[in-house]
Parts: C-alpha cells; structure tokens; sequence
C-alpha cells in the first residue's frame, strides 16, 4: 500500500510546480493570489524530511522520530532530533536539522528567562506562541529566508495536564491531540485517528514502523521520548527497556499484518 | 526586615510603617498602618494607602521609601498585567512576586522599598510572599515589616497558629498591628485591612478609637 501512496503525491507535487519566479524570490513579496511562496517553499523542505510524531495520552505526550540512516558509518544515537527545552519540555522536529537546533536554542532562552523573570515553569501554549512569534518574524523579510523546519512541543503538568503543540514554519502554533510532521505525514496522521484518546507510547512505535517507506528507505533508528506522570513531569528518553519491549511489540504487529493481507490474496 | 536602617537614611517622605500578612484557611489577610512621616517627626499624612492591588487576587504592601515603593508598584501592575493578558488566565502569586524582586534586585542602588507580595491563585491557593530591600525573595506562613514590627515579634510568634479561621486571623492582625502602633512613633492612624480570598477581595478598616485596647490603655 505504502509504495503506491508516495508515488501519487509525487505527481501531485509536479502539477503544482508552474512558474512562480516574479513573486517567490523574497519572502516580503506576496503573489497575486494571496500566497508568500517562501513560505510555503519552507514547508516543502520539511516535506522532504523523514517523519516525527507526536502523541497526547491522558497521562503524558510522546514523540517518536523516524531518523533515517544515511550511512553506515553514523554513531548510534547520534544526530539527535528530540531535545530538551526546558525540565518539564520536549520538542521533536522535522526539516533542516540546523534551523531546528538554532529554534531548540531560542525555545530554551525562552523558557529559562521566563523562569528567571516569573518564578515558575512556563506554560506550554505560551511557549508555543513565543517561539511561533520568533519563526514568523523571518517570513517577512527580504533580507531573511525562513526557518525550514517544523516542531512539536509537549509538556506535561500536574494542573494543567498534557500539552502538545505543533509550530510551522509560517510562523502558527496548534494544539493537537496527536500530530505528525515530514514525508508520512498524511500517512501518520490517518494512523493516528484511528486511536483512541488514552494511549500509550506501544502505538506510537506501531505507527513509525508501518508509515516507513521500506521501498524507498532501508534503515532508520528510532528516537522515542516521553513526559508525564510516568516520568514525575520531567521529559526524558524512553528507557531502552521499554523502548525495545515496544519495538519488539510493533515489528510483530506489522508481521501479523502483512501475514494476514497474504492470506485474503 | 532592615527597618532600622531604611527609615533614617531614606530622603523624603518614608512610611515608618508596620506591615503584615498571615495566610489563614481559605485566604490571606494583609494589613498595615496608614501614618507617612517625613525624619521622625513630622507626620506628613494621617491616611495614607499601603496597601496596593496589583492585580486581581494579588496585594502589596510596601515599606521604606515611599516614592520608590509606588514607581516599583507602578512598574510590576503593569507587567503583571501585560503578562496575565499574555498568559490568558490570571497570574501567579509568585509571578508577581517574583517580578518585584527582579525591579528591587536590579535596582537595588538606587532603590529604598522592602514588600510583603500577598494573594490567592488557582495552582497553589493563598501564598505570602517578603521581597526585601536588597531583592531577596522568601515565601512565609506570615510575616512582618516595617519599624513597627520590631515590637511585635514576640507577640506574633507567640500567638500564631496554621489554619486559623477568618475571624481568629482578624483579629490577630489588627491585634498585632496595634500593639506595633502603640509602641512605634512612625506608625500610626487606622488600621487597614484586606481579606484576599478565591472569591473575593475585602476592604476592612478599623478606625483608631475602635481599635483593640490594651492594659496600660
């Protein structure tokens, strides 16, 4: 199923592709139609990207990474994409890996001056907003490109409970129940309505392996954090434990699929 | 607090003052004097507000100078407000608080204000809080400020008790607070208090023939 999908949304892809070259060469030009191309240029990048997922359980957020491996060479655990913005904070990204660290920093600035200025930990939808603010700033200038990467946020707090936001490279911030962000997207994201609200992270992995390519792309390494109440509020790695129990869990899921679908043919 | 020094070395009008606030069940109370003095004998106002809102559920009660008590209320309601706009919910007690402790701190050469931040929030319910002179930050059962407070130590240590009831910490405070005023020639006039609670903010004044007396009285 999966080789057909991407092969239709390459040709979409080549029908929208006409000339834009008098209104896509700065991002304080709009076109005639209403669109700054730039901006939406930077999303393709992350299109481009391999695919991160996040999920908000009753008791905690989950982020799962599909980080492609490029080369056998790669150290494992390497090249990270989750990362640690505050204690109580994950993001997880997609796109060009360096505008997504340089964001992780901004995000981490952020956090920590309001924690110096205001006494407490920073509610997620205000961080949200603060970093959205920052990204769109670089979509309306000339002189600037804009940020071409995508990031979830998730948090978890004993008040407020799980948080999870997405950031675009437009410059908007969403709350979600469950997201997903690079080339599976669409993939992920129909997986990911199929669950039901209170879940754990076992899903997540069952939804990086089926929404990877295994025609076009052969090895990934998969990056899976969470923070909750499983994790005291504190946004961690999955324990390797727990992470390979899952991924076990998930390649026989897949299995069991793929047996099945034999069967009726 | 660092009474002793603040009110002989302060230019202009300082509050020679006695300050309070003591968290009960359900709430805090913050009281003060009303008396301003300029040097140590002059009293240059009879009425004069000490304490000041900061926000909804959020009073300050301030001591020292008083010109730089009011520019630094003035500064921290703004960004307060600015902040719980931006926050979409009400602020934290500590968000206030911590936000006079950075202007005191910061600011602390040319600043000559002490605080005693005070209120209710949804995360953590009623806190108090002391910003003193130099910018230190302290969260308390209750406490005390101002000149006047150094003769009421031993009373309130004596007399307070954890979750007491809105009555029994009424009249704790203004107990405290006349007992401060009878001794402390800077402190003076009517008691003002204010019940800060989840559902609402009470002024209570009690005037000076109405308050509490005592044996030599």
């Amino acid at each position: 199923v999966l080789p057909l999908l991407s092969h239709c949304s390459l040709t979409m892809i080549a029908v929208q592709m006409k000339s834009h070259c008098e209104y896509d060469l700065s991002a304080s030009t709009f076109s005639p139609d209403g669109r700054v191309f730039q901006v939406e240029y930077a999303m393709k990048a992350v299109e481009n990207s391999s695919t991160a997922i996040g999920i908000r359980c009753k008791d905690g957020v989950v982020f799962g990474v599909e980080k492609l491996i490029l080369s056998k060479l790669y150290e494992q655990g390497s090249n990270k994409r989750i990362f640690n913005i505050d204690r109580h904070v994950g993001m997880a990204v997609a796109g060009l890996l360096a505008d997504a660290r340089s964001l992780s920093e901004v995000s981490r600035e952020e956090a920590s001056n309001f924690r110096s200025n205001y006494g407490h930990d920073i509610p997620l939808k205000h961080l949200a907003d603060r970093v959205a603010m920052y990204v769109h700033a670089y979509t309306l200038y000339s002189a600037v490109r804009p940020f071409g990467c995508s990031f979830i946020l998730g948090s978890y707090d004993e008040d407020d409970g799980p948080q999870l936001y997405m950031v675009d490279p437009s410059g908007i911030s969403y709350g979600y129940w469950g997201c997903a962000i690079g080339k599976a997207k669409q993939a992920a994201k129909t997986e990911i309505e199929k669950l039901q609200v209170g879940v754990n992270i076992l899903y997540i992995h069952i939804d990086i392996y089926i929404v990877h390519d295994e025609v076009k792309d052969k090895a990934f390494e998969l990056e899976l954090s969470w923070v909750g109440e499983v994790t005291k509020g504190r946004h961690e790695l999955v324990p390797k434990d727990i992470k390979e129990e899952a991924e076990k869990y998930a390649k026989e899921s897949l299995e069991e699929e793929d047996d099945s679908d034999e069967d009726n043919m | 607090m660092d009474s002793h020094h603040s009110y002989s070395q302060v230019k202009g009008v300082s509050t020679g003052t006695t300050i309070l606030a003591v968290k009960f069940n359900g709430g805090v109370i913050i009281g003060s004097d009303s008396r301003a003095s300029m040097g140590e004998s002059y009293v240059s106002s009879k009425t004069i507000n000490k304490l000041i809102q900061v926000h909804d559920r959020i009073f300050c009660c301030i001591a020292g100078s008083l010109a730089d008590a009011q520019a630094v209320t003035k500064m921290a309601k703004f960004q307060l407000s600015f902040h719980s706009i931006q926050m979409e919910s009400p602020p934290l007690v500590k968000a206030a608080a911590s936000i006079m402790r950075e202007l005191c701190y910061n600011n602390k050469e040319e600043l000559q204000a002490g605080f005693i931040t005070a209120g209710w929030d949804r995360k953590k319910g009623p806190q108090i809080y002391v910003v003193s002179l130099g910018g230190m930050l302290l969260s308390q059962p209750f406490t005390i400020g101002g000149s006047g407070s150094t003769y009421i130590y031993g009373y309130v240590d004596a007399k307070f008790k954890p979750d007491m009831s809105l009555e029994e910490a009424i009249q704790f405070s203004t107990n405290a607070l006349a007992l401060a005023m009878g001794r402390d020639n800077v402190s003076g006039g009517v008691v003002h208090l204010v019940v800060i609670t989840e559902a609402e903010v009470k002024h209570v004044v009690v005037p000076g023939n109405k308050l509490p007396k005592f044996h030599d009285e």
